[in-house]
């Protein structure tokens, strides 16, 4: 049966997100062949719509306010509830992102309705969507069906694969909403990423506790360079992080950023599933550490049990040797 | 001023995966024998970012409450140890297997009858679920303003500021009080609470309220029949693989096997 759907937008600038792509693909899948629309709040909305409807969107409900380029929740809500009362969609899919976390519960509980948050895969069921989604800390995982609707979704990065879309245009629809937020903006500051960002890495080299201090991290940072910066990132566990040795923004895990590399290197990572439940998609895990029952080494392809302060240069050796 | 710490009582998430078991015909998990449930920790820092602005700004009376059956006393208990003035227990069986819709829902009814609520202190997610939408929720049915993932929370000339943690950056905000924060990490460890206060907390009695007590909610709002989601199923997904330990007689030799590897495998 096709099902209506609505995808919440996030661009940055000009270009829309990756994940957003991702998103309109899966909902032209999950559409089977109905409809597919996109919200897009913002200075440049109208030109982002041509790009969500050659990713497949057929419809976009914009607003080109200014009002709405910096994220206030409270304020984008109401935007969403006018283009969700319009369309009257079967199921809204936003991204698991600062914007989605805010923005999805905040939905459902205005639409009287229920949101699964962080979902890696929605399927439709015959005809009923089902959400799943990691919990207990990435131990288990959690399918949920929908007994209101619309069904509300956040979805995490990379879940779905970015097909081609029909490259059509699309009808704009214009929001209305003059709310006003509760809320004022009084400081922002964005990290600047030098070089390659942590979730576009190929490889990503995580550190963790058992570096013993801030110190450990320069070690890494030489293995990176060892590799190539423009191919290696470094990342860190939460007690890395929650003990001021990496910034916070690197941090890797359920609490932190969910990078999907094609090799991840876990240094004296002891592998807790809140920290595997960022970085189990790799494609390839390594880990290095000095206790043989480390979990990490569970989740891994290959593993060397050592003292990283031994094992970290002699890679670089290895690495420089060719 | 009136401050609410929600907290709830949760299976300890530093379970070892290996004793971490489902229940699969219930879609519950297994309690661990031998670990005791402890106090959500995002909620044991709610409770500490509450506590300080009451250090801070003095006359504040913080109520802790909790939605669960009679163990999530535990919860009440260890915050009211760690300072707060009054408990409360929301417990009946016709909240049970709701959601996380329900829960918001019966938590803002409890709120709205203490009827003088200016800050309500909440955990970014429950560590069991890791749902995080509790604290929206409050936000939304109670019409009041809500900051989620806070690292620094303050509260002067009625207003409430929270600098928050973003995936790529760090934002500060207003809000007007009565308002909703939810906590992280980023805001520091939770006190711990000394033995003499524990004595103190565990003679405080815990005031109890089932559904009659609030009266803007039916049997029908609440619990299974309210509740918007419905877990389907539960189950431990397979992502062991078989590692392969990399030999070699010292640091350099192991090393050189696995870059020899990796470098086979083309992800060198
Ligand atoms: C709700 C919740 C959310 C969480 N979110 C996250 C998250 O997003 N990300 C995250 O990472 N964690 C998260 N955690 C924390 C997580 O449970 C772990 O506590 C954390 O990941 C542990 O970090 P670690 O592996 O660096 O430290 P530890 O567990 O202390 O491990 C250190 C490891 O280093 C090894 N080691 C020590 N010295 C050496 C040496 N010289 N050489 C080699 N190896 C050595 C040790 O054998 C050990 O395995 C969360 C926890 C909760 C409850
Ligand atoms: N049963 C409950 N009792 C009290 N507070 C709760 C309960 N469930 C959730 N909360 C609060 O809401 C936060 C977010 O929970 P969740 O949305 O379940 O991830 C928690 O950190 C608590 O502060």
């Amino acid at each position: 049966m096709s099902k209506n759907i609505m995808v919440i937008g996030e661009f940055d600038n000009d270009q829309i997100s990756e994940t957003t792509t991702e998103l309109l693909s899966g909902a032209t899948k999950l559409s089977a062949g109905g409809s597919v629309s996109i919200v897009l709040l913002g200075t440049s909305s109208d030109l982002i719509a041509s790009q969500a409807f050659a990713a497949g969107a057929h419809k976009a409900y914009i607003s080109s306010s200014g009002d709405y380029d910096a994220f206030l929740a409270d304020k984008w809500v109401n935007a969403v509830n006018d283009a969700i009362t319009k369309e009257n969609p079967d199921l809204v899919l936003l991204e698991q992102s600062s914007i989605g976390r805010d923005l999805g519960p905040r939905l459902a509980f205005k639409l009287d309705t229920g949101v699964a948050m962080d979902c890696v895969s929605i399927e439709d069921d015959d005809g009923h969507f089902k959400a799943t989604r990691p919990c207990f800390g990435g131990n288990a995982r959690a399918v949920y069906s929908f007994e209101a609707s619309p069904a509300i979704a956040t979805i995490r990065a990379k879940s779905f694969e970015i097909m081609q879309g029909d490259t059509g245009t699309g009808d704009i629809v214009q929001i209305q909403d003059t709310s006003v937020s509760k809320v004022t903006i009084t400081n922002r500051e964005v990290f600047t990423i030098e070089g390659l960002s942590l979730t576009d890495a190929p490889i990503v080299l995580c550190g963790g506790r058992g570096l013993g201090g801030p110190e450990g991290f320069d070690m890494i940072q030489a293995l990176a360079e060892a590799i190539g910066t423009d191919k290696a990132a470094l990342g860190s566990s939460r007690a890395a992080c929650d003990l001021g040795w990496f910034p916070v923004a690197n941090q890797v895990g359920l609490t932190g950023k969910v990078v999907n590399p094609d090799l991840y290197i876990g240094i004296a990572v002891s592998g807790a599933s809140q920290h595997m439940a960022g970085c189990s998609g790799s494609k390839t895990i390594v880990a290095i550490n000095k206790d043989p029952d480390a979990n990490m080494f569970k989740a891994s392809r290959w593993g060397i049990v050592g003292d990283y302060k031994e094992v970290v240069p002699a890679l670089i050796d290895a690495i420089n040797a060719k | 001023m009136h401050f609410v710490v929600c907290a709830k009582q949760i299976l300890d998430p530093d379970t070892p995966p290996s004793a971490f078991k489902i229940d699969e015909a219930k879609n519950e998990v297994i309690p661990a024998p031998g670990i005791a449930p402890v106090l959500s920790q995002f909620d044991g820092i709610a409770a500490e970012a509450a506590l300080r602005i009451k250090e801070k700004i003095g006359d504040v009376k913080i109520t802790v409450i909790s939605l669960g059956k009679g163990s999530a006393q535990a919860a009440i208990k260890q915050v009211l140890a760690m300072g707060a003035d009054e408990g409360l227990l929301l417990e009946d069986d016709a909240f049970e297997n709701g959601d996380h819709y329900t829960t918001a829902l019966v938590l803002s009814e409890a709120i709205k009858k203490l009827g003088d609520v200016d800050a309500v202190f909440c955990g970014r997610q429950a560590a069991d679920w890791d749902m995080g939408q509790v604290g929206l929720g409050i936000s939304q049915l109670l019409d009041i303003p809500c900051a989620i993932i806070g690292k620094n929370v303050d509260v002067s000339d009625n207003k409430m500021t929270v600098e928050r943690v973003l995936l790529d950056g760090i934002e500060t905000v207003e809000m007007a009080l009565p308002a909703v924060v939810t906590v992280s990490n980023e805001l520091g460890e939770p006190r711990y609470p000394k033995l003499q206060q524990i004595m103190q907390a565990a003679k405080k009695t815990v005031t109890k309220w089932n559904l009659d007590d609030l009266e803007n909610l039916n049997k029908t709002d609440v619990g299974e029949a309210g509740r918007k989601l419905k877990l389907e199923k539960l189950f431990i997904p397979d992502n062991d693989s078989d590692v392969e330990f990399i030999e070699g007689e010292n640091a350099q030799e192991k090393a050189n096997n696995l870059v020899a590897k990796l470098r086979e495998a083309k992800i060198l």
